[in-house]
């Protein structure tokens, strides 16, 4: 029997569980088809960094969007996601790096965007007092923050089920094609719709492609490590400018390390893998930043499947060659805090057909087959 | 005595992760028929739990242990007289698809590659959640034991609760050490002998195995420690540490007074490595654990990964050595060596050895008290999570152990699940009426074992070290 | 109380918090201080509560001490040398409060 819809989600991560949501919200009916579980794969997993700061200028007017509605989304969706308003700061080892922070604070104001601010070396021991000697100053988000990454997904998801969204997880589409309305196929039913949201992460370039339009979504495996408990000595989260580093203590003690450096990804199976080796510099980089850090232990670590671009910017907006197909992937391991933003964003676009947000950048014609 | 270390290859044929019977066995099947082997334990010395310690046995505590004990000599004696390189003290942390194994030794890590891996672990005892038992003082039995066979530490006032064979032999090395436990609280539900009897005509043929497990139980009793059948409602009392211990028994509540309590369930086997490399793993309803899935000679479902012992399922260190020379022989005839030996001898001799299994197993399968603790029952120790805080996540909509370890961190402390898991799991498929297969277990992830971000720092990775 | 029923070799010396303990040779940490009747090793790292040995085989991760000046490291899978210094590990009070 076929079930139909107004929208078809496929994929349900953040991206694609909030545009549900939102949907929903406006009065649509919604189903979600995932291959694997809610949450499963960079949605679940990742560093859980509530970030506007360093972004990509084309992101800013969307993750300030979002950000926005971060502030407010535990009461909207009645459920504890782990959100706490912290400072994102980028710490500078060198006067050099402190300058080209104060470029881009500069570029921003031109932009009409203020929460990017510098740091001198006096506020960023005040914000980090365990931060080693050398630092000498950072750029600062005061007010970003950070997550529980599969207790925001899951909450999204699970709020989008009680407005009538239908999840069907454990279910993998096999085929999409369009007549008057679209029909997906799985391997458990037929599916129709007049609307379809590609949001299906690492595997959406094969998706896109499969309807002939070109996205080279590469999958990669960003890797996280954990320590055990440390005593409480950061509040912020933490990059660095010159060498790639993300570095958050959780309000348990236990610190995330990761940023950058990438372990192997496989979408057929769905698997990735620490590399470990890859790790040396960003485990002397925390201990180099932090100088606590050279009594840690670390005690897990995880990488998840997630899609990236070979601009690092996420593909957002109408399909370039299909009515009623939307793409919203590829957020090239950044996309955890867009993902309420976007999902609002999103769901107005495929409602009304139309968006205040300039979108040009994320077209998906960007790309072409070479 | 321990000898200098010898130095590490960077590749080897086989690498045996687990120097107890099974590893040592295969370590040195697989040296004999020509290959390069490498045993990497993180013990001290040779021989596993069963064997701790073997190598240095006094004459008393080896009256003390039994002949059962000392003849894992012999084969910690040709380990040492074959060309085996063994690494102790090396524990290995990571293993990744292309068979490299990050491995940390003397404080620092480094990486070896094999041909072929045999995941020689073992077993670890299955988890006794019960009221208390997070208490200092609380130990488990195989602890208890590892203190006698390592150290020649005895508790005086041990009081033991649990069932299994484990638990008889500990409490019979005690007594010949001069201090029987202070009593026995055994856990076995009425009516087991009734389910266990269909399998006694096969276990007649491991008759040896029956014989000892009487005549332990026969000791114990007449040296006149008092010993409390089918217990149930069992509680540990104390502030900080255990001062006493609850239990029902015969319709009366009965309290004993000590400060060590220890606990067994008997042995599962432990996943960790097989669970990393995403070997298929199924439940096995008569050892209640989950086990490797593996082809007749020790082969998971992962390329050039086998495993040997109670790692592949529980049958005692016997048989964890014949099965270990039935890996290496398997691997041998792979690699094009001729075999040492006949691999249909070691299957006759497995199967004779492992007649008296289903009789313990129906025997002596855990009560449903640890299967499902009751709501206040921590049951991850690391974080403090109970049984109804598992129960809650649940209902929540968690499908399974992964889901339900992101909700509460359940398996995410230092011991990353290992004490839990099966309970975890255990619990979730009683909740959501699945069954164990569906409901699964953690993910496991590296690092197996805590490392210093100082160590990672340092990490001499191949491609380093052979530059 | 523990027993130690026959001795090996020349005892050696390592400090628990401070106090001095006797340990025969091929000890572990863990052994040596259940051996000392000591059970208290550290406090949990949630609820603070007392923890000590549970399995001695590296399995439990109860056992976590500090030994010359390194945190977590397993007790029972540390053998005891000459002059070690082992602290016990107290929860993380600074995190419970940052956290309540």
């Amino acid at each position: 029997m076929t079930q139909t819809a107004d929208l078809i989600v496929i994929g349900g991560g953040i991206h694609g569980s909030s545009t549900a949501l939102y949907a929903a919200l406006r009065g649509m009916s919604v189903i979600v088809i995932e291959k694997d579980t809610v949450a499963r794969h960079a949605s679940g997993v990742n560093a859980g960094g509530v970030r506007r700061l360093g972004r990509h200028l084309a992101e800013v007017p969307l993750s300030q969007h979002s950000m926005e509605i971060w502030y407010g989304l535990q009461d909207m969706l009645g459920a504890d996601c782990g959100f706490q308003i912290a400072p994102q700061i980028k710490v500078a080892e060198t006067e050099e790096e402190l300058d080209r922070h104060r470029e881009r604070v500069q570029t921003l104001n031109r932009m009409g965007f203020y929460h990017e601010t510098i740091l001198d070396q006096a506020q960023v021991r005040h914000y980090l007092p365990a931060v080693a000697d050398h630092v000498v100053g950072g750029l600062a988000s005061l007010r970003d923050g950070f997550a529980q990454p599969f207790w925001t997904t899951t909450s999204i998801a699970r709020k989008a089920a009680q407005e009538g969204v239908v999840f069907k997880e454990g279910e993998r589409v096999l085929g999409l094609k369009r007549e008057t309305d679209w029909t997906v196929t799985t391997d458990q039913g037929t599916y129709q719709a007049t609307k379809v949201l590609n949001a299906a992460g690492a595997w959406a370039g094969a998706l896109a492609g499969s309807l002939g339009e070109y996205a080279p979504v590469e999958a990669i495996a960003p890797m996280m490590i954990v320590t055990a408990r440390l005593p409480k000595f950061c509040d912020a989260v933490v990059g660095a400018t010159g060498r790639p580093l993300s570095f958050k203590q959780m309000p348990n003690g236990t610190v995330v390390i990761g940023g950058g450096r990438r372990g192997r990804a496989d979408t057929a199976t769905n698997k990735s893998e620490m590399l470990f080796p890859e790790l040396r510099n960003t485990a002397a980089t925390a201990m180099d930043i932090f100088p606590i850090m050279r009594g840690a232990t670390i005690v897990r670590s995880w990488s998840g499947v997630e899609g990236r671009m070979p601009d690092d910017i996420p593909v957002l907006g109408a399909s370039a060659k299909h009515e009623g197909l939307y793409h919203s992937f590829g957020f090239s391991a950044h996309g955890f805090q867009m993902g309420p933003g976007t999902g609002e964003m999103m769901a107005g676009l495929i409602a009304t057909g139309a968006t205040q947000f300039d979108l040009s950048a994320f077209a998906i014609d960007r790309f072409t087959a070479e | 005595m321990t000898q200098l270390s010898p130095m590490q290859p960077t590749k080897v044929d086989v690498a045996v992760i687990g120097a107890g019977p099974a590893g040592m066995a295969a370590a040195v099947t697989a040296s004999k028929a020509g290959l390069s082997v490498a045993l990497l334990d993180e013990g001290q010395s040779l021989g596993g739990q069963i064997y701790r310690n073997i190598e240095h046995g006094t004459p008393f505590r080896d009256g003390i242990l039994g002949p059962d004990y000392v003849a894992g000599r012999s084969l910690a004696e040709s380990l040492r007289a074959s060309d085996v390189t063994y690494l102790p003290r090396t524990s290995v942390w990571n293993i990744s698809t292309d068979n490299m194994l990050d491995l940390s030794r003397d404080g620092s890590s480094s990486q070896l590659i094999a041909d072929k891996i045999i995941v020689a672990t073992g077993a670890v005892e299955r988890p006794s959640p019960m009221p208390g038992w997070t208490l200092a003082g609380v130990t488990t039995v195989g602890a208890l034991q590892i203190l006698l066979k390592a150290s020649g530490v005895v508790q005086e006032d041990a009081v033991l609760v649990g069932s299994g064979p484990l638990m008889w032999l500990v409490a019979a090395q005690m007594i010949s050490a001069g201090t029987p436990p202070k009593a026995i609280v055994e856990t076995t539900p009425k009516g087991r002998m009734a389910q266990a009897m269909p399998h006694i005509l096969k276990a007649l043929k491991g008759h040896r195995y029956l014989t000892k497990g009487l005549s332990m139980m026969r000791q114990v009793r007449g040296a006149g420690v008092p010993i409390y059948n089918a217990a149930t409602d069992i509680r540990i009392n104390g502030h900080e540490i255990a001062e006493s211990v609850t239990f029902v028994s015969k319709g009366k509540e009965h309290t004993i007074r000590s400060s060590h309590i220890a606990l067994h369930q008997g042995v599962v086997p432990n996943q960790q490595v097989t669970r990393l490399l995403r070997c298929d793993h199924k439940w096995d309803a008569s050892q209640h654990c989950f086990r490797p899935v593996l082809d007749g000679q020790g082969k998971t479902s992962v390329p050039d990964v086998y495993v040997a012992g109670d790692g592949a399922g529980i049958g005692g260190a016997k048989s964890a050595a014949l099965m270990g020379r039935l890996v290496a022989l398997a691997i041998a005839q792979e690699k094009g060596k001729a075999a040492p030996e006949r691999v249909y001898r070691l299957q006759a001799a497995l199967a004779s050895d492992g007649a008296v299994r289903p009789f313990l197993e129906a025997m002596y399968a855990p009560a449903p008290q640890f299967v499902k603790p009751a709501k206040e029952t921590i049951v991850c120790r690391c974080e403090e999570v109970t049984a109804g805080a598992i129960e809650d996540a649940v209902d929540l909509g968690a499908p399974g152990p992964n889901q339900v370890k992101s909700f509460l961190r359940s398996g995410m402390g230092p011991c990353q699940g290992r004490v839990c898991g099966l309970v975890v799991s255990s619990i979730i498929a009683e909740r959501r009426k699945a069954s164990m297969d569906e409901t699964g277990y953690y993910r496991i992830r590296p690092p197996l074992k805590p490392i210093p971000l100082s160590e990672l720092a340092n990490f001499q990775p191949l491609e380093v070290a052979q530059k | 109380m523990a027993k130690r029923i026959e001795n090996t070799g020349e005892p050696v010396q390592f400090t628990f918090d401070g106090q001095t303990v006797m340990a025969q040779p091929g000890d572990t940490v863990a052994a040596a201080l259940t051996a000392a009747g000591i059970d208290i090793l550290r406090s949990s790292v949630v609820s603070g509560s007392p923890r000590g040995v549970f399995c001695m085989m590296g399995t439990c991760f109860d056992c976590l001490v500090e030994v010359d000046g390194v945190p977590n490291r397993q007790a029972c899978q540390i053998p005891v040398t000459e002059g070690l210094t082992v602290c016990s590990q107290q929860g993380a009070p600074d995190v419970l409060e940052a956290s309540a």
